[in-house]
């Protein structure tokens, strides 16, 4: 492929036909987001249902599950959602420097997020609180004593959660591949449609931990 | 094919990304702090977490992901599929009571 067709290809264009005043790989993008918003729909209405039918197999909001920490780990997504948003207003900008420091903490955000749902995921393991057993026997917080409970509750915690732990991961490796390509030029005040696109896969990662974090933790 | 300027909504007027940051830090310790500080009915506690979670969900996508400032085809074409997400819940709901 030559140079200028490569070129091209990359370029972020509207293309015949696209109608909707945007350029093809962003609405690729936002139609394939909305396909994940089915997707996770179907997963919070399965376990509203599963929730509310089984309450017996549910403990109260954080007696199992550590909310304070998760609630650290939500703030970090969030500041993960402004330094992308700053890498894009960087870039529209032409600032080179901010597009790449601004990735580069985001993907760093990204991983730190990982590693405290790892730590919860073991400290919870550790406690009795497994993805599938008969039912599940882990140490309450705050002097709850010991918490007995039925399979539904750990296995909808760690398919909602762990659903949303591998599009961060996804998201963590694009962003790695977007800030590697930063920091080779790649993008420009006039062509930053890369940017762009990961910039809105990230924010849909955040916007639908906001909404799991208050359905599976304090609900 | 012709390129387009990605420049050209840049302009766009709107809080700046600092105050969501704020705002949404803000609603995110309110959200604990009803949750576990707060003796409200069952009902009430629900409707009120739900309501700060959609608040949150909005100012991302509407401020962070620029929807605010999206032409309004591309606006409709993202909503237009959020009622049968309310249609698929509610069968759920409807078959499982």
């Amino acid at each position: 492929m030559s140079n200028t067709t490569a070129a091209a290809l990359e370029r972020p264009t509207t293309g015949p036909g696209s109608g909707f005043g945007v350029y093809n790989m962003k609405l690729g993008m936002w139609v394939f987001l909305l396909s994940e918003v089915m997707f996770f729909t179907a997963l919070i209405g399965a376990y509203i249902i599963l929730r509310f039918t089984n309450p017996g197999h549910f403990a109260e909001p954080g007696v199992v599950l550590n909310v304070p920490l998760t609630a650290a780990n939500t703030f970090i997504l969030i500041c993960s959602s402004v330094t992308m948003v700053k890498a894009f207003a960087e870039i529209e900008a032409g600032n080179q420097r901010g597009l790449r420091m601004y990735l580069a903490a985001t993907a760093l955000l990204g991983i730190l997020f990982l590693g405290v749902q790892a730590y919860e995921y073991s400290k919870l393991v550790h406690e009795g609180f497994v993805p599938a057993a008969e039912f599940y026997a882990a140490l309450g917080r705050d002097g709850a004593g010991a918490v007995e409970g039925g399979p539904l509750y750990g296995a909808t915690f760690y398919t909602m959660t762990g659903f949303h732990g591998a599009h961060v991961t996804i998201g963590v490796l694009c962003l790695l591949f977007t800030t590697v390509m930063a920091f080779r030029g790649r993008y420009t005040a006039a062509n930053h449609g890369g940017v762009e696109i990961m910039g809105l896969y990230w924010h849909f990662v955040d916007l639908v931990w906001i909404i799991l974090f208050t359905i599976v933790y304090l609900i | 094919m012709e390129s387009v300027n990605l420049t050209a909504d840049a302009g766009h007027k709107g809080p700046s990304y600092f105050l969501v940051f704020i705002i949404l830090g803000v609603l995110t310790l309110v959200e604990v702090a009803v949750a576990f500080i707060a003796a409200l009915p069952d009902t009430l506690l629900i409707l009120i977490l739900l309501g700060l979670a959609v608040w949150k969900a909005l100012l991302v996508a509407l401020y962070y992901m620029h929807l605010r400032f999206e032409p309004a085809k591309l606006w409709w074409m993202v909503m237009a599929p959020l009622p049968l997400g309310l249609i698929l819940v509610g069968i759920v709901l409807i078959e499982g009571w």
